[in-house]
């Protein structure tokens, strides 16, 4: 084969790569838009589901979904943001605390969701049962917080490391204790890339189902408090495809998934361009 | 290496003390007329010796700088000018692996005493680096910044001190309109002075230049240079440079630093003149360095 | 020109040559550590350590299962039937093991193709339209793939099934959940994370090398397969392992393509279940002696992933020395 030959079909090779990781999203994007979208009316999401979720709308998904990631993302950011702080101003890169820290925040992220959902089921919904009334937002929050904690931890460690030394010198050097130059100078210039890591964590928690499908309880309901059981979007598409096989709500559900996940992309996209 | 040099200049350097208290500097000709002797000492380092990683960046430096005075610290690069100058706030505590033995006193007071509170040694003595530094904030918000940590809460308290700050770093009249802006808006001279102002918000009685205008224009340069002069008196000033004619330009007198030790430290115009150590001439001509 | 500043730089880094006398930590301030710093680290704690604790709840839970069952009974059992007391996880090891080879299959030369056409070949306009799918690739919801496959992907195997499988095969090869339907879809959902750990490792081949080969003559296709992908390679097979991990710990949308029985895979065609699906699929009913077969499974599926897990950030610290 000669050289020019064999460069041309490499170049090939490649662009056939591309195209086919593009076009795999294309097909999903567009069957699940086609097979989906005529089925989001305003009844769709305004309208408590019907005879199984066979027919009226995804309502309170929707509440659940609203309800579990404002909670999710409010239990987990504290102790996200609180690691990763303390892993980029407190402990030098190299320290030995550091590493066994930073060794099980990555392994925690290794876990896999069921995983976090056996953990919660076992812990929240069944030792912890009079706390957390079982099946509840509270216990599928938990559970999702302690899953989406790493990636708050790793983004802050990141943005937090990526703040100038100048700054904190110059804060240091006018009088600021640490404490006033890591909260008023290094936090607040670290927020574009924190803030990034928060959508990314609420995208996890409206994709995600295996960590909830047996700790927030799947109830039709529209949820009141959080220690009522509750259904997510992701949750409400498995259960009426899987249990009772209503495919068109399917895919009116997962066209809704899509557009939640294209709106987050793209505020991730913005809230990393504005820095 | 240069066994010659090396022990040449190990031997004792010449720093003017005077004989018996050591708390005043010796009364010379001073290059401005203004400022009237004798002068008091501000800043006295005994034996300060700074280790990075194990190896000393300076050697056992002993120097009394005067009040109110500008002292210019040069010498070749390596030779731990900015180390000295960082020690004198204990800035060197921010970079792992440095170690710091011998005693700086300002007014006094040793800051390497365990029982020295940072944020006040550092309120005290202030520090503007070599490219400018301003916080991703407003002007308003960079200034006000110092005072707000120590603890000032009104709104008409900080304007005032914004505005004086401003006026006495020579960037009033040049930001009054937008205070409210970014200050990364701001040219690289203004950034500097912005810089300058920050850290004359909180009141210190020390200023450490980092070559202050080494990455600023000429004509920033000569905007410094002005600045220096204008705060020298009501401040103690210690400026690093690496440039020869700034240090003649602008400082009362003048220390020479190689290879981590004090080789001289005089009036400047002495130094510039009449170097009492051969080291000396050579820099100061350009021999080496 | 800035001298002594410049030389710290250079050595900021801790450098090990220096020993513990040597080196004091900077002095805190009188007080010492300020309060945030203790919040800061308490919080560190919970986040490092929660991993420990989930780890030991779902050996807890799952350790009875081993007991009453026999370690090797579960582990080696070749029948998973709950309902009549057979506790044999071997099935189900191999219905994992089968989709997540398959998955890696299928995965690896697109993926990694599609890095090296990221960093080597791509022409800016390209580059962007590939990454920003590759980043919304990542974002679909698992549920979404796994209607997607159920849809499109198992009645199209089930057409080839119907095709191929010869007469008189057992009725099950012929539905379209598969070890084959679950690998497609598996590939395209662990792509993101093969093609970024490929693409930080390409970039990360000094340019010199690049120009290098080119310099010499080579043609670009001879210096991507004979200088930088070697070079690259640690880091590319961190992605991978990282990928296998991502496969193997599916959940959603294998459980929706799979077919979830829990057979030996003898072929492509063959419906079954993983050690994810596993659970998800019963821990709902699930009560006693079950339950601890199930969080035994989980014990299972932890030790594979944090193993997985383990080797590939070895390889990416040895990739980036």
């Amino acid at each position: 084969m000669t050289r020019k030959r064999q460069e041309l079909l490499g170049k090939g090779f490649l662009w056939f790569c591309a195209v086919v990781t593009v076009s795999s999203l294309l097909l999903v994007l567009a069957y699940v838009t086609l097979k989906g979208a005529p089925g989001v009316s305003w009844n769709f999401l305004t309208a408590s589901p019907e005879d199984m979720g066979r027919k009226g709308g995804v309502f309170p998904a929707i509440v659940g979904t609203l309800f579990l990631v404002v909670l999710g993302i409010a239990i987990a950011t504290p102790f996200g943001v609180g690691a990763g702080l303390y892993l980029a101003e407190c402990v030098s890169r190299n320290s030995r605390l550091g590493e066994i820290f930073r060794f099980g925040i990555e392994t925690l992220a290794a876990v896999p969701s069921i995983v976090f959902g056996l953990f919660g089921y076992a812990l929240f919904v069944k030792a912890l049962k009079p706390v957390t009334g079982g099946t509840t937002l509270l216990s599928g929050a938990l559970t999702i917080a302690l899953m989406i904690l790493p990636i708050l931890t790793r983004a802050t460690e990141e943005a937090v490391r990526a703040v100038p030394v100048s700054y904190r010198e110059a804060s240091l050097a006018l009088g600021a204790t640490r404490g006033q130059t890591v909260f008023r100078v290094v936090l607040p210039a670290a927020a574009p890339g924190i803030s990034s890591a928060v959508i990314l964590g609420v995208g996890r928690i409206v994709g995600e189902t295996a960590a909830l499908l047996f700790t927030l309880g799947g109830s039709p309901l529209v949820p009141r408090s959080i220690f009522e059981p509750a259904r997510t979007l992701a949750m409400h598409l498995y259960l009426v495809v899987l249990e009772v096989g209503a495919m068109d709500m399917g895919f009116a559900t997962a066209f809704l998934l899509m557009v939640i996940t294209l709106g987050l992309n793209l505020a991730v996209d913005a809230v990393s361009r504005g820095k | 290496m240069d066994m010659n040099r090396t022990s040449a200049v190990a031997a004792k350097p010449v720093v003017p003390q005077d004989g018996d208290v050591g708390t005043t500097v010796p009364q010379v000709a001073s290059p401005r007329p203004n400022v009237t002797p004798p002068v008091r000492e501000k800043i006295r380092t005994e034996k300060l010796t700074v280790f990075y990683d194990g190896k000393e960046a300076i050697k056992s430096i002993d120097l009394s700088i005067p009040e109110g005075m500008v002292t210019a610290i040069i010498g070749p690069s390596g030779c731990g000018k900015s180390t000295f100058l960082r020690a004198l706030n204990r800035m060197n505590e921010l970079i792992p692996g440095t170690r710091t033995t011998g005693k700086v006193l300002v007014d006094g007071i040793n800051i390497y005493d365990p029982a020295i509170d940072l944020p006040t040694l550092r309120k005290n003595v202030g520090m503007v680096w070599q490219r400018p530094n301003p916080f991703p904030k407003t002007i308003w918000e960079n200034v006000a910044y110092g005072p707000k940590c120590l603890g000032v809460k009104s709104k008409a308290v900080l304007d005032d001190i914004v505005e004086k700050s401003l006026r006495e770093a020579a960037l009033w009249d040049e930001v009054k309109d937008r205070l409210h802006s970014s200050a990364l808006a701001l040219s690289g001279g203004q950034q500097q002075r912005l810089c300058i102002a920050r850290a004359l918000a909180v009141e210190p009685s020390v200023l450490l230049m980092d070559e202050p205008a080494a990455s600023l224009d000429p004509i920033s340069t000569t905007k410094i240079e002005d600045l220096m002069a204008e705060l020298r008196g009501k401040y103690t000033l210690i400026i690093v440079t690496h440039n020869m004619q700034q240090a003649a330009r602008v400082s009362d007198y003048t220390a020479f630093l190689l290879m981590g030790e004090l080789v001289e430290f005089d009036v400047t115009e002495r130094i510039f003149t009449r170097p009492k150590r051969k080291e000396t001439e050579d820099y100061i001509t350009g021999r080496f360095g | 020109m800035d001298d002594s500043l410049g030389q710290r730089g250079a050595q900021a880094p801790p450098s090990h040559t220096t020993g513990p006398g040597s080196t004091t930590r900077a002095p805190r301030t009188r007080r010492g550590k300020e309060t945030w710093e203790y919040l800061a680290l308490a919080a560190t704690a919970i986040a490092a350590g929660a991993v420990f604790f989930i780890a030991a709840f779902v050996f807890w839970e799952g350790w009875p299962a081993f007991r009453e069952v026999g370690f090797f009974e579960f582990v080696l059992g070749k029948v998973w039937s709950p309902t009549r007391g057979f506790y044999g996880i071997l099935p189900i090891i191999a219905g994992t093991f089968a989709v997540t080879i398959l998955t890696l299959i299928l995965a690896i030369p697109v993926s990694v193709g599609t890095a090296v056409f990221l960093t080597e070949y791509s022409p800016e306009w390209a580059s962007r339209i590939v990454r920003k799918a590759v980043d919304l690739l990542a974002g679909i919801p698992s549920v979404v793939y796994g209607l997607f496959g159920m849809t499109t992907l198992v009645p199209l195997i089930r057409r080839i099934e119907l095709a191929t499988v010869p007469q008189g095969a057992p009725s099950y090869l012929t539905v379209g959940y598969s070890v084959l339907s679950a690998s497609v879809i598996l590939a395209v959902m662990i792509a993101p994370t093969v093609i970024s750990i490929s693409c930080d490792a390409l970039k990360s081949v000094p340019s010199e090398y690049r120009e290098g080969s080119l310099g010499l003559g080579a043609t670009r296709w001879q210096t991507v397969t004979k200088v930088i992908l070697p070079v690259a390679a640690p880091g590319i097979l961190a992605g991978i392992i990282l990928g296998t991990g991502r496969a193997v710990g599916e959940t959603m949308a294998v459980l929706m393509v799979a077919g979830n029985a829990p057979l030996f895979p003898k072929s492509v065609f063959t419906p079954v279940r993983t050690l994810t699906a596993n659970i998800a699929a019963e821990i709902g009913y699930a009560t006693g002696l079950h339950e601890h077969a199930l969080f035994a499974d989980g014990i299972a599926l932890f030790f594979v992933v944090i193993l997985l897990n383990s080797v590939a950030l070895w390889f990416r610290r040895k990739a980036l020395k």
